[in-house]
C-alpha cells in the first residue's frame, strides 16, 4: 500500500483544562473524502486546527505525528507551515457569515490569496478570481467579483470561501462543518460542488460533520469521534448498513430512515441515555456511561482502535469479541 | 445569525458614511473652511512675497486704519495679516506633519500590541502608561527645550505626546479583531502576521482611527500655539501662537494684535473637532441607523 496523503497517529491535543482529544489516528489517502463524524464537543474542530497547526496557543498536541506527503507537519518551522496553508492544505469553515473579511470585496479577497502563493500580478489575480467564482458556480462572477460578502447570500458566501480554499489547487481540502450554517437545499448544492471539485482538481476532502444523512451520499470513509477517540472507521456504505460500534449503532438508530417507514406518529425514535458530558474524567473507554453492552474492564483503561477486517476498526473490545466468535463459527 | 447582524452594517462603510457626512450641514460648514485656510496657507507666498516678520508699516495701526494693512500692525509694525497667512502654514503643517507621525507610532504599536498579545503586549503597554503618566504637556515643553525649538522638533514632540491615544485604541481594537473568523480563515490561507495585520484587520479598525486623527490635529495645533505662546516656538517662523505671545503686553490698549490670531485658531480647531464629530457619526453603523 502507498503512504496515504495525509496520516495522522496518535494526535492528543492538551489544553490546561483539559484533553479534548487523545489519542487519535487516521488516515487520509489522494482524492478520498473522509467524514471525520462525532457530536459537538466530540474534538473534530480541533482535530481540524491540529492539522493545520492553528491551535489556540494554550494548546499543546503531544504525542502523535501528523505526516502529510511524508513531512511531518507538526515539526516543521512556521514559515513552512505558512507554505503549505492554502497551497497544500486548505481549510473552510462553518460559519461562512464572519470567515470573510467583511471590509474587502470578495475579488479582493481571493485575489489576496493568489497574489501571496502563485506571485500574479493584481490584474493577473483579478482575472483568475473570476474564474474562480465561475469555477464554483457563482452567477455573474465578474460583477460578483467587486461585492463586499455582506450583500451575498449564506450560500454565495460559502462558494466565495470555496473558491479561496481551492484558488491555489490544493491536495487536501478540510471542511469544518460547511454545511451548518445553510439551508437544506443550499447545503446539498455546496457538497455537491465540494465533490466535483474534488474530482476536478483531485484533491482529498476531510469532510468534518456531526450529519449522518451526509455521510452515505457523500463520503468514501468515515471516522466516527466520540469524546476525542476514534471509536469506529470504516467503509461509509458498510458503516451505514452494519453499525459495529454501539456508540454508531445508537446514533444510526436515533436518525430517522425513509425506508423504515418511521413517522413520529408511529412511536419515539430511539435515542441514546445521557451525555457526551459523562465522558468527563473517565479512566477507561468514554462511552462505558452510556454503552448498553459496557463490561467492568471497559472502565480500566481506553480500548485501542483495533483492526476486526481490512479496512474496518472498532475500538470496542466487547463487540471484538463477539465479532471474532461470529467470524470463527462461520469458518468452522 | 446575531454575528451577521452585527457585522454586515461595517462593510458599507464607505458609500453610506460619505453620504452621511456630506448632509451634515455642520460637517460642510467645517470642511468648507478648512479648505479656505489650507488654500490661503498653500497661496501665502503669493498674497505675501515678503518677509512677514520684517517691519512693513507704523506700529500699532488699528485694523482698517490703512487699507495697505487691513488687520493693522503689531508693536514693531509687522503687518498682522501678513502673520496670519502665514502663521496659518506653520499651523496646518505641524498639526498634520505631528498627527501623521504620531498615528504611525500609535497604529504600530497599538497593533503589534493587540495582535500578539501576550509578553509583548505587557511591555508595549507599560510603555504607553509610561508616557501617558507624565503630563503631557510638560513632556512636550521639556522634549522642545532640549532640542532646538525648530519645526521638526516642534512635530516630532507632539507627536511622541500624542501617540499614546491612538496606541490604546488601536490596540483595543485589534484584540477585539484578532478574534474574529475571518482572521483565523486568512491564518489558515497561509498568510503571515504582517499580511493579517496590515491588510485583514486594520482595514476594519479604520473608522475609529480616522475620528481620532482628526482631533489629534486639532489638539496639535493648539499645542504648537500654546508653545508659541511661550516662546518656545521656531523663533525664525511666525505662528498664530508666537503672535499672541508677542503682542500680550499690548493686550489692554490693543487687544486686536492678539483677538486676530486667536479667533484663528479658535475657528481651525473648531472646524477640525466638527469634522472629527461628524466623522463619528457617519462612520458609527448604530448612531447614524438612529437618525
Amino acid at each position: 500500500m502507498t503512504a496515504p496523503l495525509l496520516d495522522v497517529s496518535n494526535l492528543t491535543i492538551r489544553f490546561p483544562t483539559g484533553t479534548p482529544v487523545a489519542d487519535l489516528g487516521f488516515a487520509v489517502g489522494e482524492g478520498e473524502t473522509v467524514a471525520v463524524v462525532g457530536e459537538s464537543g466530540s474534538g473534530k474542530s480541533l482535530t481540524a486546527l491540529a492539522i493545520m497547526r492553528l491551535l489556540p496557543r494554550t494548546a499543546r498536541t503531544t504525542s502523535g505525528g501528523i505526516r502529510f506527503q511524508g513531512r511531518d507537519l507538526l515539526a516543521l518551522p512556521e514559515p513552512e507551515m505558512r507554505r503549505v496553508r492554502g497551497r497544500k492544505i486548505a481549510m473552510i469553515f462553518q460559519e461562512p457569515m464572519t470567515s470573510l473579511n467583511p471590509v474587502l470585496t470578495i475579488g479582493k479577497q481571493i485575489a489576496e490569496v493568489l497574489r501571496l502563493h502563485e506571485g500574479l500580478s493584481s490584474e493577473a489575480a483579478r482575472k483568475r478570481s473570476i474564474q474562480l467564482l465561475d469555477l464554483v458556480r457563482v452567477a455573474d462572477p465578474h460583477l460578483r467579483v467587486d461585492d463586499f460578502p455582506h450583500r451575498l447570500s449564506g450560500g454565495m458566501r460559502q462558494r466565495a470561501m470555496i473558491a479561496m480554499a481551492v484558488a491555489c489547487g490544493p491536495k487536501l481540502l478540510i471542511a469544518d462543518e460547511p454545511t451548518t450554517a445553510l439551508d437544506v437545499t443550499i447545503q446539498a448544492q455546496v457538497l455537491d460542488l465540494l465533490d466535483r471539485l474534488r474530482r476536478e482538481l483531485g484533491m482529498a476532502l476531510v469532510l468534518i460533520t456531526h450529519d449522518l444523512g451526509i455521510v452515505g451520499q457523500w463520503a468514501d470513509r468515515v471516522v466516527v469521534m466520540y469524546a476525542g477517540r476514534g471509536a469506529e472507521e470504516a467503509d461509509a456504505t458498510r458503516l451505514l448498513d452494519d453499525p459495529l460500534h454501539p456508540y454508531t449503532r445508537g446514533l444510526l438508530a436515533a436518525s430517522p430512515r425513509l425506508d423504515a417507514r418511521l413517522h413520529y406518529t408511529a412511536g419515539p425514535l430511539r435515542e441514546i441515555p445521557g451525555s457526551i458530558a459523562s465522558a468527563l474524567g473517565e479512566p477507561g473507554c468514554p462511552f462505558v456511561p452510556r454503552c448498553p453492552m459496557a463490561l467492568p474492564t471497559c472502565r480500566t483503561k481506553p480500548p485501542p482502535l483495533e483492526e476486526i477486517r481490512p479496512g474496518r476498526l472498532i475500538a470496542c473490545p466487547p463487540t471484538l469479541a463477539l465479532e471474532r466468535a461470529d467470524a470463527a463459527a462461520v469458518g468452522r | 445569525m446575531t454575528t451577521a447582524i452585527e457585522i454586515a452594517p461595517q462593510p458599507e462603510v464607505s458609500g453610506r458614511a460619505l453620504r452621511a457626512f456630506l448632509r451634515n450641514p455642520a460637517a460642510m460648514l467645517a470642511s468648507g473652511f478648512l479648505v479656505f485656510v489650507t488654500a490661503v496657507a498653500f497661496a501665502a507666498p503669493l498674497i505675501y512675497p515678503e518677509d512677514p516678520l520684517s517691519m512693513v508699516a507704523r506700529p500699532f495701526l488699528w485694523p482698517g486704519q490703512n487699507p495697505q494693512f487691513p488687520l493693522g500692525s503689531d508693536s514693531l509694525g509687522r503687518d498682522v495679516a501678513a502673520g496670519l497667512v502665514w502663521g496659518s502654514r506653520i499651523s496646518l503643517i505641524i498639526g498634520i506633519a505631528a498627527m501623521a507621525l504620531g498615528v504611525s507610532i500609535g497604529v504600530v504599536i497599538g497593533a503589534t500590541a493587540g495582535y500578539f498579545g501576550g509578553r509583548i503586549d505587557d511591555g508595549l503597554v507599560r510603555l504607553v502608561e509610561i508616557f501617558q503618566t507624565t503630563p503631557s504637556f510638560l513632556m512636550l515643553i521639556v522634549l522642545v527645550a532640549i532640542a532646538e525649538p525648530r519645526v521638526e522638533s516642534i512635530t516630532v514632540g507632539i507627536a511622541l505626546v500624542t501617540w499614546p491615544t491612538i496606541a490604546r485604541l488601536v490596540r483595543a481594537e485589534f484584540r477585539s479583531l484578532r478574534e474574529k473568523d475571518f482572521v483565523t480563515a486568512a491564518r489558515g490561507l497561509g498568510y503571515g502576521h504582517l499580511r493579517i495585520i496590515f491588510i485583514e484587520i486594520l482595514p476594519n479598525a479604520l473608522p475609529p482611527i480616522i475620528v481620532t486623527s482628526s482631533v489629534i490635529v486639532a489638539s496639535a495645533i493648539l499645542m504648537e500655539s500654546a508653545l508659541s505662546f511661550m516662546g518656545l516656538g521656531d523663533p525664525n517662523r511666525i505662528s498664530w501662537g508666537s503672535m499672541i505671545g508677542a503682542n500680550r503686553e499690548t493686550l489692554r490698549t490693543t487687544w486686536y494684535l492678539t483677538a486676530v490670531p486667536g479667533v484663528a485658531i479658535v475657528l481651525t480647531v473648531l472646524a477640525l473637532n466638527m469634522i472629527g464629530d461628524a466623522l463619528n457619526d457617519a462612520l458609527n453603523p448604530r448612531l447614524s441607523a438612529e437618525r
